[in-house]
């Protein structure tokens, strides 16, 4: 099981190098996004969250899965949330700003 | 001291630990953060005002003060993004093209070094199972750093190199170049010595085994971004890209003195951090009112400023020569102090690379003394912008720290002293939080 996780956050990587290595300014905000959950999944994986047990609360069973990967998944979600949301807005504005989306073209782009 | 939030002990709960380290940045940090309100008061716009500038500013030290303090490597991670998100509203604000251009350049390469730094969180839990510097540091004392742990080292050094600009710097000139000066002279002075803060509190406390690769590799990172910085400190024309690159330049030099490792070494290391938190906003909002007062960032287009601002000229004198480290200033000391690590270490690469650079800083510095403030007068004395009051205070409050700091070493060398060998004796520290009661 962690052998296959490991490999679908390795795939996960890989396409969010290659969203946010092109031109195309939401592509690159996808790719954040992506490389974001790749991280998520990686925590899932090295903690011993994957060992079968029950869900982690009071009373529910003999074995528990660990749940201290899943606190830091839960905040790094918010966060990633937050950044996501005010880059988005960023990318918007700067496109209103400079009308181009294509991130070459903002090489060229100087307001002095 | 250490408080432990909630009343659980460690390493299960969460907690700030506060060494004489850390006590001296977060000091620092007050310091700066309130020199720089005051520089912000009579130069923020009132637009800015109006959209909460001052809470994104307060978000920013709370950020950079909590990152010092914390004992727990998640919670780091946790005050990095605090910091991070208001330097990423504060870069964008006022909404100007150049700046949002920058902003999104800034925001993606942060995510990216945050992704790393959670990538590098989950693999040293995976491997060592707890969060808890103090507890980390003895489990991996417990088990040996075997080469995984190695491996991990690097992601972390990934980690704060994009950080605090260590070889991987490339994002920073031109970020911090399109800010206002105040929010200027608070990213210079804090941010990347949050990256380096945590690279030596890393680089102490958990990875100290196998010092023949992580911290040469430090070393070679180190020597790197010294050369860079002093190529870019001497290559352009922009005073604000000058003075952006003598931070990159500042960033190696500190890490050479962990790259030593040695007691002299640290120490001078963290004098010379503590006296570059101090000089480089000076040095931003000098360089933030040369610019106010002439409406121009080009070197070129200025000229015998002395004669109409007499106070901000032998101002930057003083800072020039306590960057360059000339004896009676505050960078005199640390310098010395890390060139005698150096010495002990070995590296003498490293050593000349370090003090050559401080050629290049001296170089650069002169060469906008030489050519804004002597030469014709170009203002006359009709067109003179007056100086005004809330920007000559903040940079005379800024240069009698960094006078104080390079006089009174002596005052603070007991301090900076306990914080060396609590970093080069991590037991301190793991005793001090595991096992006080």
């Amino acid at each position: 099981m962690e052998t296959l996780l490991t490999i679908l956050t390795g795939i996960l990587v890989a396409v969010a190098t290659y969203l946010i290595l092109s031109r195309n300014v939401q592509k690159v905000v996808l790719g954040t996004a992506i490389l974001s959950h790749a991280a998520h999944l990686l925590i899932m994986t090295m903690g011993k969250g994957l060992k079968s047990g029950s869900v982690p609360i009071l009373g529910e069973g003999p074995a528990y899965v660990d749940p201290l990967p899943q606190a830091l998944i839960l905040t790094s979600i918010v966060i990633s949330f937050a950044v996501t949301a005010l880059l988005l807005v960023i990318a918007y504005r700067t496109f209103q700003e400079t009308g181009t989306d294509n991130l070459y073209e903002w090489r060229d782009i100087n307001d002095e | 001291m250490r408080i432990d939030f909630g009343g659980w002990e460690p390493p299960f709960g969460i907690l700030f630990v506060a060494d004489s380290f850390s006590v001296i940045l977060v000091l620092t940090t007050s310091i700066v953060a309130a020199v720089c309100f005051i520089y912000a008061f009579s130069s923020a716009e009132k637009n800015y005002e109006q959209t909460y500038f001052y809470s994104f500013v307060n978000f920013l030290v709370a950020g950079v003060n909590g990152s010092f303090l914390t004992g727990d490597l998640f919670n780091l991670y946790v005050c990095f993004e605090v910091m991070l998100l208001a330097s990423y509203v504060l870069i964008a604000f006022g909404g100007k093209k150049n700046q949002l251009k920058e902003s999104m350049k800034y925001v993606i390469i942060n995510v990216v070094s945050s992704w790393f730094f959670l990538v590098a969180i989950a693999y040293l839990y995976g491997t060592v199972g707890t969060l808890n510097m103090a507890h980390l540091s003895e489990r991996i004392a417990e088990a040996g750093q075997t080469p995984l742990l190695t491996v991990i080292s690097m992601v972390f050094l990934t980690v704060f190199g994009l950080k605090a600009g260590l070889l991987l710097y490339f994002w920073l000139p031109r970020s911090y170049s399109v800010v206002p000066t105040a929010i200027a002279a608070l990213f210079g002075g804090l941010l990347t010595k949050v990256g380096i803060y945590a690279c030596v509190r890393v680089f102490t406390l958990f990875f100290y085994h196998e010092p023949e690769i992580t911290h040469a590799l430090i070393g070679i990172m180190a020597g790197l971004t010294l050369i860079g910085g002093s190529i870019g400190a001497v290559a352009y024309r922009d005073i604000r890209l000058i003075v952006t690159y003598n931070v990159v330049i500042a960033v190696g030099f500190i890490l050479v003195g962990l790259s030593a490792g040695t007691l002299e070494a640290l120490e001078g290391s963290i004098y010379y951090l503590v006296h570059d938190m101090i000089v480089k906003p000076l040095l931003f909002l000098i360089a933030g009112t040369m610019i106010a007062v002439t409406g121009t960032a080009k070197m070129n287009d200025m000229s015998g400023l002395i004669r109409n601002y007499p106070m901000l000229g032998w101002m930057f004198f003083v800072v020039k020569l306590s960057l360059a480290g000339i004896p009676p200033f505050s960078g005199f000391i640390g310098k010395v102090l890390v060139g005698q690590g150096a010495i002990d270490a070995g590296s003498y690469i490293l050593l000349a690379l370090a003090f050559i650079s401080s050629i290049f800083v001296l170089y650069s510095l002169l060469r906008i003394f030489l050519q804004c403030f002597w030469g014709e007068t170009i203002i006359s004395t009709e067109d003179e912008m007056p100086m005004k009051k809330g920007w000559v205070i903040p940079c005379a409050l800024l240069t009698a720290a960094t006078i104080a700091l390079g006089l009174g070493a002596e005052s603070l060398a007991p301090y900076v002293k306990d914080a060396a060998e609590t970093l080069i004796n991590p037991q301190n520290y793991i005793d001090a939080v595991l096992y006080k009661d």
